[in-house]
C-alpha cells in the first residue's frame, strides 16, 4: 500500500524518522504528520515533480561504463532525513575538533614528525602510505592548514549515535548535491518550509569562497580564484561547474593555466595572461604537475608545484593532505586528537582492525564473513568486501590479498546502519540504509555544513550508498526540536 | 575571461541561432507547399544544398524526399548539422560555461532539448510540423529573452553577440538562398508573378520581417526590394548590414580588438559592392555564396584574435 506509515517498520535497525510503526521521532513529527496527510496520488505527483525538476535543473552525475560515459539524472528521494539541532551541535563540535587535529597532524608529518618520534603512530604507517608526498616536506601552507575542504562520512548505528566512518581529505565531492537536494525539496514540498525551522544550507558557496580567499598570497588585492577540473568527462564535473558558478570563480582545466618563469600561475584569457592566486583543485595530487608527479598527466599544469612551494599560489586542498585520508591512519585519529589537542574525541570511530597487526589480522581472517574489509587508500566504495553478503570465493580472494599486503587493509564490524523511510517502487514506503557526509571548511576559520549530503542505499538491504553503485540521496534537515 | 570560455560562449550563441533558423528555414518550405500551385515542383533537397550538406546527406539516404530531408535536418543525431546535434552542442557548451551565463540558461536549454526530444516526430510528420517548429522558435526566443533581461553587458555578452550575429547573418543568406532557389523553379506562365510574390513573402515571414519590411519600404513584396531590405537595411536585426554592424560594435568592446576592428570595417565597407538587384536568379546566388565566404572570414578573425592566439598574448604579457 502506498504512503502507509502505520505499517512501516525498520525491524531491528535504528530508524531516522520513526521510533515505532506509526510513531515519528520528536524532530520528525511535523514532517511525518504532513506526509501522512497526503494521499497516495499526492505523493506520486510530488515524486514526479521532483524528477522533472532534476531533469530541468540538469542535476546529473556521470557513470563510467564500458559503453562510454553516461550522464545520469541525480537519484533523489523526496522524504527528507531529519536530525535535531541538539544532536547536530554535538556532531558539529566533533567534526571541527577532528579536522583541527588532522591538520595539525598533517603539518607535523611534513615537518618534525613529532607524533612518530613520540611513538604514537608507528613509522612504517607513514613510510608505506600511498598518499605521503616527500615533495611537500618542510612546507607550511597558510595557517598551517593542509586540508581546507573535508568530507567526513558519518553513520548512525543501532544505538542512534553518530560514528565517523571515514575522512575524505583529498578531493571530497557531493556538496553540490546537498545544495541541489535542498533546492529540489523547496520546490516539491514548499509547505513544510512554512511550518518548520529548517537550518538553511545555501551559505556553503560563500563560506567556501571566504575560506579560499583567505589563502591568497597577494594580500590587499581581490583574489583571483579558480576551480581546476579534470574536465567534462569527470564524474563530479557537474559539481565543479556548479561550485565555480556559485562562487563567481573561473572554472579552468589544466590547459587554461600556465606557470611562467617568475613561478607564478597565470590563466589564458581574452585579455592575455592573468595571475591566479588560489586554485581549488579537483584533480588528484599525482596529476597536478607533470614536472613533479605523473609525467604523462595532461590534466595538470607544469610548474604548479614550483609556484606552490614558492608561496605564489595557494592550492586547496594542499598536495599531500591525503596522507591523513588513509584507513590505517583513520584508526589512530582518536590518539591524534588526544595528542595534538589534549581533548577526548567527541565523535567516536567505528571499531577498526588493522591487518598489519598479527593478532588483529588473525581475528580478521577468522571472521571475514562478519566483517567489512576495506583497502586503506581507495574511495568510492571500490575494492571492498562486505562479509555477510560475500561468497566463499570472494572471501578467499580477500584472505589472499590481506596476507600479501597486510598494511593495505583494515576491517570493521558490519554496521547496523540506520534507516529512513524511502519511497520505492509503486510509492511504497520501505526502510533503506543511509549515511551522512557533512563538509567541513578550515582556513583562518572553521565551518561545518548544517547537515550534509545524506546518501541512501536504494537496493533493499544494501549497505552501499555510493551513487556510482546505485546509491540515492535525501535532503537533510537540521530542525529545532 | 578565459579564452576557452569565450569560445564556448560564442558557439553557444551560434548553435542557438542555428536551431532557431533551421526551424525558420523549414517553415519557409512548409508554408510554400500550402500556397504554391501543385504544378510547381521545387525539391525539398534544396534545403540540403543550401546547408552545404549534400555529402553528409548522401552518406545516409539515397532517396532525396521530404521525409528524409526533414529527418536529416531535425533529428539525425549523427549529422553535424541537425537540430538535435546543435542542441547537444548547446548543452555541452552551456554546461561548461554555466558560470558566465545567467543561471536559468541551463534550465531553459534543458527544457528546450527535452521538448525537441519528446516531440521530434511531430516535426517529421507534416500535420503537426508547424506547431513543433513554432515551439522550437519560441524556446530559442525564451533563452534570448532571458539573456537580454538578466545578463550584464560584459565580455561574455559580447561573445554571445558576436556568435549570434554571425550565425544570424549566415542563416539569413541561407534562407534567402532557399527563396531564390524556389523562384528559379517558377515557370513563366500566368501564375508566375503571383508565385514569386508568395515565395518572397514567405522568405520575409520566416525571418519575422514582413511587418517591418512593409513599414520601412512602403512597397509591395517584390524580389529586388526584399533582397535589398534583407541585405542592406540597418535597422532590421536579421539583415546582413545590421548583423555585421553589431559584430563590429561587440568586437570593439572587447580587449585587444584594434586590428580586428580595422579588418572588420574593411570587410563592411565593400560588403554590398557586388550585388545587382536587377539579377535575382543565379547571379544573386553567386553573390550570396561570396557573402558566406566573407562571413567565414569574419569568424576566422574572431577566433584568431581571442580563442587561439594565446602564444601571442603570452608574449604581450611577458613584454
Amino acid at each position: 500500500m502506498a504512503n502507509d506509515w502505520k505499517n512501516y517498520s525498520s525491524g531491528d535497525f535504528f530508524d531516522e524518522l520513526m521510533s515505532s510503526p506509526g510513531n515519528a521521532r520528536q524532530p520528525a513529527r511535523k514532517i511525518v504528520s504532513y506526509l501522512k496527510s497526503l494521499s497516495a496520488e499526492d505523493i506520486a505527483a510530488r515524486r514526479q515533480a521532483a524528477e522533472s525538476t532534476i531533469r530541468e535543473m540538469g542535476v546529473s552525475f556521470t557513470v563510467y561504463s564500458e559503453g562510454g560515459n553516461i550522464d545520469r539524472a541525480w537519484p533523489f528521494d523526496i522524504i527528507p532525513r531529519v536530525i535535531s539541532n541538539k544532536q547536530w551541535a554535538v556532531a558539529e563540535a566533533g567534526l571541527k575538533q577532528r579536522l583541527r587535529a588532522l591538520n595539525l597532524f598533517i603539518n607535523d608529518l611534513y615537518h618534525d614528525q613529532k607524533i612518530i618520534k613520540d611513538g604514537i603512530i608507528p613509522e612504517f604507517v607513514l613510510k608505506q602510505s600511498k598518499n605521503y608526498r616527500k615533495e611537500c616536506e618542510g612546507i607550511t601552507p597558510p595557517f598551517g592548514v593542509w586540508a581546507h575542504i573535508c568530507g567526513t562520512d558519518l553513520v548512525r548505528a543501532g544505538d542512534g549515535e553518530f560514528y565517523v566512518l571515514e575522512d575524505n581529505l583529498r578531493v571530497p565531492s557531493g556538496v553540490s548535491y546537498m545544495l541541489e537536494n535542498r533546492a529540489i525539496t523547496k520546490r516539491v514540498l514548499p509547505e513544510l518550509f512554512e511550518q518548520s525551522e529548517i537550518a538553511p544550507v545555501d551559505d556553503y558557496p560563500a563560506r567556501l569562497f571566504d575560506t579560499l580567499a583567505a589563502l591568497s598570497p597577494r594580500k590587499g588585492k581581490k583574489p583571483v580564484i579558480v576551480v581546476l577540473t579534470p574536465g567534462i568527462y569527470n564524474s563530479a564535473y557537474f559539481e565543479h561547474a556548479y561550485l565555480a558558478q556559485q562562487m563567481g570563480a573561473e572554472l579552468v582545466e589544466g590547459s587554461d593555466l600556465v606557470v611562467d618563469s617568475d613561478d607564478c600561475v597565470y590563466m589564458k584569457t581574452i585579455s592575455g595572461l592573468e595571475r591566479v592566486d588560489v586554485i581549488y583543485r579537483r584533480i588528484d595530487d599525482l596529476f597536478l604537475d607533470p614536472e613533479v608527479f605523473d609525467k604523462k598527466s595532461v590534466l595538470g599544469v607544469a610548474g604548479l608545484m614550483r609556484a606552490w612551494r614558492a608561496g605564489n599560489v595557494a592550492l586547496a586542498n594542499a598536495p599531500g593532505a591525503g596522507v591523513a585520508d588513509d584507513k590505517v591512519v583513520y584508526a589512530y585519529v582518536p590518539q591524534v586528537i588526544k595528542y595534538y589537542l589534549d581533548e577526548d574525541p567527541i565523535l567516536p570511530n567505528v571499531e577498526t582492525f588493522l591487518c598489519y597487526d598479527d593478532k588483529q589480522r588473525e581475528y580478521v581472517l577468522a571472521n571475514l564473513d562478519k566483517l567489512v574489509v576495506k583497502p586503506a587508500n581507495e574511495s568510492g566504495g571500490y575494492g571492498m568486501l562486505v562479509g555477510p553478503h560475500s561468497t566463499k570465493k570472494e572471501r578467499e580472494t580477500f584472505a589472499g590479498l590481506i596476507k600479501a599486503n597486510p598494511r593495505n587493509y583494515v576491517a570493521q564490524p558490519t554496521l547496523a546502519l540506520s534507516t529512513a523511510p524511502t519511497l520505492v517502487e509503486k510509492n511504497e514506503l520501505e526502510p533503506r540504509h543511509l549515511d551522512l557526509r557533512p563538509f567541513i571548511l578550515q582556513g583562518n576559520d572553521i565551518y561545518v555544513t548544517r547537515g550534509g549530503l545524506t546518501r541512501v542505499a536504494m537496493k533493499k538491504g544494501s549497505l552501499v550508498v555510493n551513487s556510482s553503485q546505485g546509491g540515492g540521496s535525501k535532503d537533510t534537515w537540521i530542525v529545532d526540536a | 575571461m578565459l579564452s576557452k570560455v569565450a569560445e564556448r560562449v560564442y558557439w553557444t550563441a551560434r548553435y542557438l541561432e542555428r536551431v532557431e533558423n533551421t526551424a525558420r528555414l523549414i517553415r519557409v518550405y512548409d508554408n510554400l507547399l500550402f500556397d504554391l500551385p501543385r504544378s510547381l515542383n521545387f525539391g525539398w533537397y534544396n534545403l540540403i544544398i543550401i546547408n552545404s550538406a549534400q555529402k553528409e546527406f548522401g552518406e545516409r539516404y539515397t532517396v532525396e524526399d521530404e521525409r528524409n530531408v526533414i529527418k536529416f535536418l531535425l533529428g539525425d543525431e549523427s549529422s553535424s548539422c541537425s537540430m538535435v546535434t546543435s542542441l547537444q552542442m548547446i548543452r555541452e557548451n552551456v554546461r561548461t560555461t554555466r558560470d558566465v551565463v545567467p543561471e536559468e540558461t541551463w534550465e531553459l536549454v534543458n527544457e528546450l532539448s527535452l521538448y525537441v526530444e519528446a516531440n521530434i516526430q511531430q516535426g517529421v510528420n507534416r500535420s503537426q510540423r508547424h506547431t513543433f517548429l513554432d515551439g522550437v522558435v519560441k524556446g530559442c526566443q525564451q533563452i534570448l529573452g532571458l539573456l537580454y533581461g538578466t545578463m550584464p553587458h560584459d565580455a561574455a555578452w559580447d561573445f554571445l553577440r558576436l556568435g549570434r550575429n554571425l550565425e544570424r547573418a549566415d542563416m539569413n543568406t541561407r534562407i534567402m538562398d532557399a527563396g531564390i532557389t524556389a523562384v528559379l523553379h517558377v515557370e513563366d506562365n500566368d501564375t508566375a508573378v503571383n508565385s514569386r510574390q508568395i515565395i518572397w513573402g514567405n522568405v520575409l515571414r520566416s525571418l519575422g520581417a514582413d511587418q517591418a519590411y512593409r513599414r520601412t519600404t512602403r512597397v509591395a513584396v517584390r524580389g529586388e526590394t526584399v533582397a535589398h531590405y534583407l541585405l542592406e537595411d540597418r535597422e532590421f536585426p536579421r539583415s546582413i548590414a545590421h548583423c555585421v554592424g553589431a559584430i563590429i560594435q561587440s568586437a570593439a568592446a572587447l580587449p585587444r580588438s584594434k586590428d580586428v576592428v580595422t579588418a572588420l570595417k574593411q570587410i563592411e565597407s565593400n560588403l554590398f559592392d557586388e550585388v545587382d538587384y536587377q539579377q535575382l536568379g543565379d547571379p544573386l546566388r553567386e553573390y550570396i555564396n561570396d557573402l558566406q565566404q566573407e562571413l567565414a572570414a569574419i569568424h576566422s578573425l574572431i577566433a584568431g584574435n581571442w580563442f587561439a592566439g594565446m602564444e601571442q598574448s603570452q608574449q604581450q604579457a611577458a613584454g
